[in-house]
């Protein structure tokens, strides 16, 4: 079994690490327009915020008859786990960026920098940290909710975990909930700590 | 108005320049005044009277509703704001150094935005640290955050300069230093002044700063030009706000 162990656990780092890899490239640079338009900010992230509440199991099912995004398997559980990462780096986006000093802003355009500049130079750097704080939340909470990507035939550490249940095996059980939590917290520390490095003094 | 020397020919005019916001306030009404090329003019008021918002019509980070400003002949309207920013060295409080970046890197900043070679800024930003005594091997590696607040000013200083503009807009610069500090870093700037004669525009509420780093003083109330001249003109004026800005400097 250790090797069953091993090979979903590989799969489910894989899961969360690409869905959360789609949530940053999308959710950054929403979050850049947002900052930019003002006027779509709550919409947007009223909307994301509504899809973040659907309970993860049911966000899997009705995933399940939706042609293209859907169906049975990897990646239906892949769009499901990036709906999740999305608002924590969106919201985390808008924030950081709304965070910038204006002062500094301001000094930056002073300075000659074009609005292009402006975001790569200024704002994203310095927004990093906190950036870096929502796909720290995306991930862990990503971690947690791939396991029910077993329910859809995504395989992953939920295998265990559902088939314990079954068997009402609590040894089948820990085989699949201990790896998750081990992963939670090592991505959690890991990424903590570049969050540190990034934040400006 | 009390004095119009004019020592070169005019680098930036305000011509009836004003700025009304689209709630009908006011900011800045009708102001007309020439810099002369070379001369050091302050703009001295209370809070609200208007001298940073002149100031910020300079670099065109504010465009004028009324009347135009012009920079080297030209309606700030019609330059390319970021050329125009980039041949205008900013200098404001502490705040402006960037957190992320080194001293080095800020110094840098405008060269690099131009796409100097980075040899080329690297050695310029040596030239600008020693310029404002923070020499480079010791400075540039480090952050703002580990510096006095002096020795910020003095790198926003040497950032200013760096690429070597030909006018230089100051908005109270040394306002957030103690007095010790602030008599030397005015003292420096007076010195740099005397041998760089750059255009400088220095915003400051402050009389006795404004007479020793500026030629020539702009009083500024409530959006309105009240006296324009040397300190010892203004000095003699009879003007009540003139003449409070010298009793609070005397205090």
């Amino acid at each position: 079994m250790s090797a069953e162990i091993l090979t979903e656990t590989i799969h489910h780092v894989v899961l969360v690490g690409v869905s959360i890899a789609i949530a940053t490239a999308i959710g950054v640079p929403l979050g850049v327009f947002l900052t930019r338009r003002p006027a779509w900010s709550r919409l947007v992230l009223g909307v994301a915020g509504v899809l973040q509440t659907i309970p993860s199991l049911a966000l899997f099912g009705f995933l399940i008859p939706v042609p293209v995004i859907g169906g049975i398997g990897t990646r239906t559980a892949l769009v499901a786990l990036t709906v999740y990462g999305l608002l924590p780096v969106l919201r985390n986006t808008v924030t950081g960026i709304a965070g910038v000093d204006p002062a500094l802003r301001e000094a930056a355009r002073g300075m000659g920098m074009t609005d292009r500049q402006l975001l790569l130079r200024v704002e994203l750097p310095l927004a990093a940290s906190v950036i870096l704080a929502g796909i720290r939340v995306a991930t862990v909470i990503g971690i947690g909710v791939a396991t029910i990507a077993a329910a859809i035939g995504a395989g992953g550490l939920g295998v265990f975990i559902f088939r314990g249940v079954a068997m009402v095996d609590n040894r089948t059980i820990l085989a699949g909930a201990l790896p998750a939590a081990g992963l939670a917290v090592g991505a959690d520390l890991l990424l903590g700590a570049v969050e540190r490095r990034l934040r400006p003094r | 108005m009390l004095d119009a020397r004019v020592a070169g020919e005019p680098f930036v005019e305000f011509d009836g320049a004003g700025l009304r916001l689209p709630t009908g306030k006011t900011l800045l009404h009708d102001l007309s005044l020439a810099v002369p090329e070379g001369e050091t003019l302050a703009f001295i008021g209370r809070s609200g009277s208007g001298k940073t918002t002149a100031l910020k019509l300079v670099n065109a980070l504010l465009l004028p509703t009324d009347g135009e400003v012009r920079v080297a002949g030209q309606s700030t309207r019609t330059w390319d704001a970021i050329r125009l920013r980039r041949r205008t060295g900013w200098v404001i409080q502490e705040v402006g150094l960037f957190p992320h970046l080194s001293v080095g890197r800020n110094v840098g900043l405008v060269p690099e935005l131009e796409g100097w070679p980075a040899a080329r800024v690297g050695k310029r930003v040596e030239e600008m640290l020693e310029l404002v005594g923070l020499p480079a091997p010791e400075y540039a590696a480090r952050y703002p955050h580990q510096l006095s607040g002096g020795q910020r000013q003095r790198v926003g200083v040497a950032r200013a300069l760096a690429a070597d503009p030909p006018l230089l807009l100051l908005d109270e610069p040394f306002g957030a230093l103690d007095p010790i500090t602030r008599a030397e870093l005015q003292r420096e700037f007076r010195g740099l002044q005397a041998r760089l004669k750059k255009t400088a525009i220095f915003v400051t509420h402050d009389m006795r700063e404004a007479a020793r780093v500026a030629d020539r003083i702009a009083l500024l109330a409530g959006g309105a030009l009240i006296a324009l001249g040397t300190a010892a003109t203004l000095r003699a004026s009879r003007d009540p706000e003139v003449h409070s800005f010298f009793e609070a400097g005397d205090t």
